[in-house]
């Protein structure tokens, strides 16, 4: 049964405190009729005795105590999903926003979603390559990964999850992947890059847009990457697409989250943000995988800018325990034209070691991105000491990981934006480098792969 | 049944009225959805209820049954590789019933109630038994004799037992006291928050060895004892907490995931059934309990997971065996218990922690150590725990890394800059500390040969000085350094490369026995040794650093424990090649450089060739 009520007693930026109501429930959705005949969206974040504390999705402009309207819907926030929802675009909370028709839903689904029974999920062990050397060497992406690009204002992490959206796929099959776009509180142009991007490449049909942009209201991000997920595992797990999600910013989202936590009045942890702010994350990230038996997957690249490139702010920091690795853009390299700029150093992907080696991308992977760091670091040593004594004041070999770890930055990390390298090129490129230095200090390579590959001249 | 009605919904917290004669942490059913919830704080005739499954939909007016009894774990045959959730709950019957998600309201009992255990009595009829004596045995698995106990608190003659196959519910036995009959099953009940008793506690004296060198020969854990390694995301907790649960040497190994993600205990699930024990050749899944209550799944179940896989490792240790706990990590068990306090609007402590944070921590890892058991025959038991600490941004001032501290006996520094440049494992040699090495001292020379521990005194007093002389490196470079110190850097970083370096992922280097990590670290400390004494007597540094020798070192951790021995040529072949350079031989080498070092590399493809035959045949 729905009930409506006009006894709103109090309004705190995006809540309202509904009194006199019975039957609320807690998550239950409901409709605010403002005086001027607008509709707006909000949910229930408390109820207690008889009053209910509603979050207005599109903010509390145009709500007044006197002549709003509050009706309960007795549901929790659902969405219809359909296939036919590739190729659309909709706003944060899945409304059509193309001007194209309404979706016919083939299913109607919880957008909180449930958690995967960690007894059901498949380990992520299907390589993609993403042609981008500094992922598929060192930082491998695999399917139903959570891999996030940490980044910093001004720095192109655009352009990388463009590139990885283009590039990506996997060995072997010619499956293609979906993608589901949740975009919250980005600037049109942003917005526009990405949809120019996914028309050049022809990838537009095969795109779910969820946008959320910068004017939109702040407090309806919260409900866009969970709306973006509920799609996902649609698409993923009933009808078997493998499925690639872009989240971008979830700073935005952190931000909007701490504005509710504000108004909720509630002890705020770290920087404000609210002390559940890990669960709250991981009950989105969590959301992608892979599930015995199914055929689709989610792949989740999120990407947050990091206030002051700052790695131990709270969203970084958190969003860092919860997903499988992290890929960090350096703003050093950025500045030395390294295109794109990835910190391999301290970039890392979790599940790489079951993604790689034999019959995968090839048997010598996991020693030489080993022994190729280990180089990269003692060169990055050298270069520090070289700035402090002079690069006279070296070793011999240290001249030789210092030239090693330009050449590297160089020739590996930097290839441009349109650059598609296959694995076996990354690989061999890598072997090339290694070439540089002397053959003992190859401590991480098996003998066997030294012979086969350090061994052999190159052609 | 009692009911009470909900009158406020705040997410996993509830508050109901009616709810007076009700005892705190009483676990209660919520709603006609039977979600179930725990009592955590009474007033008057409120309730405040923190719930383990999704409030969504939950509203005043709904029901609260009651049950009267706080939150039991269910103990007996059957616990051995399974995966539970947070409330004992078993997910594989979960998703047989539920499906691939995990949905609200499933009644499952934890120990499966179908399935048939064969028990044989080693106590006779008519024998009086009391709290924690062996009644008889189950073969739960291969690895595991799963004893039957008498529950605490119970006493008595026995009237009757009997051998045979028999369901966790049926009676095995019955016992007479003071005219009354006991009947006994199987299965018995344990509430998790209450400690289970045992007579007497053990200092801790034997090592438990890991196979992680950098651990063992440095900064031991004993059987018994609690440790923690707090370290900044990616810096690889969990990887060393997986390490410790494939290559403990304990007999039992309870591992909690707590918050954490879901794909790293598929990934628990997935390789453990595959990875032999390197003691019995048997699967390690065969001594595993799992407990998994992944992030996103709800966190007032996650405070409980802690307390149930804690309560079962206990269970295990009354039993006489060796357990460890991992928790993986007790900072989201902390991150639970905030939200709670939270909700209940307490006062909150540090960075919003709860005040009573340090004592629910110090009063978790009190719960392990190295006990003489209740119950006859008389045994030893110990339980160790480890546990994994999520400090934001790595930084070691957070409440619950402090308030872990205070109570571990062992701390893995682990560090991001050594993560970096890929040193796993990325536990600081500086930092760390281990207060049970003097206590075990012995056992470690016991168990690989004696002046062990005088050999990793001396090791790390060679990293201590390399951290000195790297300061004056980094001011005004190598070159100003005399051999003498040269050569000590040189020394430490064969330590660190060569033995502290381990590839957890590398099918040999994952797991070194202690008398193979004795044997490698006897190497590093006597190259070094011969080095400096080879210049004094005037050898040159350069020509030192240059031997070839150097590259057998470093492969020797990629030796397999059968073919131990090869380390001891290694050793002649120093010996051989520090002579000759003393002798001053270097003159006629220089003239035979070229075709020896020819002929060496012949050997070594030979050698790289027969490593390489030997991986194909694994």
């Amino acid at each position: 049964m729905i009930k409506e009520y006009s006894s709103i007693s109090n309004v705190a930026g995006p809540l309202l405190l509904v009194d006199g109501v019975s039957g609320a429930k807690y998550e239950e959705l409901v409709e605010i009729y403002t005086g001027t005949g607008d509709k707006k969206r909000g949910r229930v974040l408390e109820v207690d005795r008889d009053k209910a504390l509603v979050q207005i999705f599109e903010g509390s402009t145009g709500i007044d105590v006197q002549n709003c309207r509050v009706r309960f819907l007795g549901k929790t926030l659902n969405i219809g999903v359909s296939t036919d929802m590739l190729g659309r675009v909709f706003d944060g909370l899945g409304r059509p926003k193309d001007g194209g028709p309404a979706i016919i839903p083939e299913a109607l689904l919880d957008v909180n979603g449930a958690p995967i029974n960690p007894t059901a999920r498949d380990y992520p062990n299907e390589f993609i390559q993403t042609g981008i050397s500094s992922i598929d060497g060192i930082n491998t992406l695999v399917r139903g990964q959570k891999l996030p690009i940490f980044s910093g204002s001004g720095l192109p992490h655009n352009r990388v999850a463009a590139q990885i959206v283009r590039q990506a796929k996997v060995l072997g099959t010619q499956e293609e992947f979906g993608v589901v776009f949740g975009a919250m509180g980005i600037t049109f142009e942003e917005a526009n890059f990405f949809i120019q991007d996914f028309t050049k490449s022809g990838a537009l049909e095969r795109v779910v847009l969820f946008l959320n942009l910068a004017d939109d209201p702040a407090i309806e991000r919260i409900s866009t990457p969970r709306v973006a997920f509920t799609v996902a595992e649609y698409l993923a797990f009933t009808k078997g697409l493998h499925i690639l999600v872009v989240l971008s910013d979830m700073t935005n989202y952190a931000e909007a989250l701490r504005e509710i936590s504000a108004a909720r009045k509630e002890i705020p942890g770290r920087r404000g943000y609210p002390g559940y702010l890990y669960t709250d994350l991981a009950s989105v990230y969590e959301r992608s995988g892979r599930i015995k038996d199914k055929k689709g997957s989610i792949t989740l690249i999120p990407i947050l800018s990091m206030p002051e490139d700052d790695k131990t702010h709270p969203i970084p920091d958190l969003t860092g325990y919860i997903t499988e690795g992290q890929v960090i853009l350096s703003r050093a390299l950025y500045r030395k034209k390294v295109s794109p700029p990835v910190d391999v150093q301290q970039s890392l992907s979790r599940l790489k070691d079951k993604g790689i080696g034999k019959g995968k991308t090839r048997e010598d992977h996991a020693d030489l991105f080993n022994q190729l760091i280990a180089c990269y670091a003692r060169g990055k040593e050298a270069a520090e000491l070289a700035v402090i004594l002079g690069e006279a004041a070296l070793s011999d070999l240290d001249k030789i990981y210092l030239k090693f770890s330009q050449e590297y930055e160089e020739r590996y990390i930097s290839q441009g934006e349109y650059e598609d390298r296959t694995i076996e090129q990354t690989l061999d490129l890598g072997w090339e480098l290694l070439r540089m230095v002397p053959r003992n200090e190859m401590k991480r390579v098996r003998d066997a792969y030294l012979v086969r590959y350090y061994d052999k001249k190159s052609k | 049944m009692r009911k009470g009605e909900i009158t406020k919904v705040s997410g996993p917290l509830v508050v109901a009225k009616g709810m007076r004669g009700s005892k705190m942490y009483d676990v209660v059913r919520v709603s006609d959805e039977r979600l179930v919830g725990e009592i955590v704080g009474l007033d008057g005739d409120l309730a405040s209820i923190q719930v383990y499954e999704d409030t969504s939909g939950i509203g005043p007016g709904e029901p609260i049954f009651m049950t009267d009894e706080p939150l039991f774990v269910e103990l007996g045959p059957g616990l051995i590789e399974s995966i539970f959730d947070g409330i004992q709950r078993p997910l594989d019957i979960i998703k047989e019933k539920a499906g691939d998600y995990i949905t609200r309201g499933i009644e499952i009992s934890a120990l499966e109630r179908d399935k048939k255990w064969h028990f044989k009595p080693t106590v006779k009829s008519s024998a009086e038994v009391g709290p924690g004596d062996i009644l008889g045995e189950v073969q739960e698995t291969e690895l595991v004799v799963h004893k039957i106990l008498v529950p605490p608190r119970v006493q008595g003659k026995i009237k009757s037992i009997r051998e045979g196959d028999f369901l966790v519910t049926d009676v095995i036995c019955t016992l007479e006291y003071e005219k009354e009959k006991v009947e006994l099953t199987m299965m018995q009940r344990w509430p998790v928050r209450i400690p289970r008793p045992y007579r007497e506690r053990l200092a801790p004296s034997l090592t438990l060895s890991t196979g992680q060198r950098v651990i063992d020969t440095f900064f031991p854990i004993a059987k018994g004892g609690t440790a923690c390694c707090p370290g900044p995301f990616g810096s690889g907790k969990t990887v060393i907490q997986h390490q410790l649960a494939k290559w403990a040497d304990a007999e039992i190994i309870v591992y909690i995931g707590c918050g954490e993600r879901g794909n790293e205990m598929t990934d628990v699930l997935l390789e453990f059934p595959e990875l032999k024990d390197p003691r019995s050749g048997e699967p390690l899944m065969k001594r595993t309990v799992l407990i998994a209550n992944t992030s996103n799944m709800p966190v007032a179940a996650r405070e409980a997971s802690v307390y149930t896989g804690i309560t079962i490792a206990e269970y295990f240790r009354d039993m006489g065996y060796s357990v460890a706990v991992m928790a993986d990590s007790t900072s989201r068990w902390a991150e639970a218990m905030r939200e709670i306090s939270g909700r209940l609007e307490e006062m909150p402590g540090e960075e919003g922690y709860p005040a009573y944070l340090a004592a629910r921590v110090s009063s978790f890892y009190e719960r392990a150590g190295r006990v003489k058991t209740l119950g006859k025959p008389a045994r030893e038991g110990a339980l160790s725990v480890v546990g994994a600490v999520s400090p934001p941004g790595g930084d070691l001032s957070d409440p619950v890394v402090q308030a872990t501290l205070r109570v571990v006996k062992v701390f893995w520094s682990l560090e991001d800059k050594l993560a970096y440049q890929r040193h796993f494992p990325a536990i600081s040699w500086l930092n760390s500390y281990s207060l049970y090495i003097d206590d075990v001292a012995d056992d470690l020379n016991k168990k690989t040969a004696k002046g062990f521990t005088d050999l990793s005194r001396e090791a790390m007093k060679l990293l201590e000085e390399e951290a000195e002389l790297q300061e004056i490196v980094r001011l005004i470079g190598v070159d100003a350094l005399s051999p003498e110190d040269r050569l000590i850097l040189e020394g430490a970083r064969s330590i660190r490369e060569d033995f502290l370096h381990q590839n957890a992922f590398h099918e040999i280097d994952t797991y070194a026995s202690l008398k193979k990590q004795h044997k490698m670290l006897a190497i590093c400390m006597f190259n070094y040794n011969k080095a400096k004494e080879a210049l004094k007597r005037g050898v040159a540094f350069d020509d030192i650093v240059k031997m070839d020798i150097r590259d057998k070192i470093a492969r020797m951790k990629y030796l397999e424990e059968s073919g131990m021995e090869k380390i001891d040529g290694i050793r002649e072949e120093l010996t051989a090649e520090f002579d000759r350079m003393i002798r001053g031989d270097n003159i006629e080498r220089q003239g035979d450089e070229e075709t020896k070092r020819r002929g060496d590399r012949e050997t070594k493809r030979q050698g790289a060739k027969e490593t390489e035959r030997q991986g194909e045949e694994r």
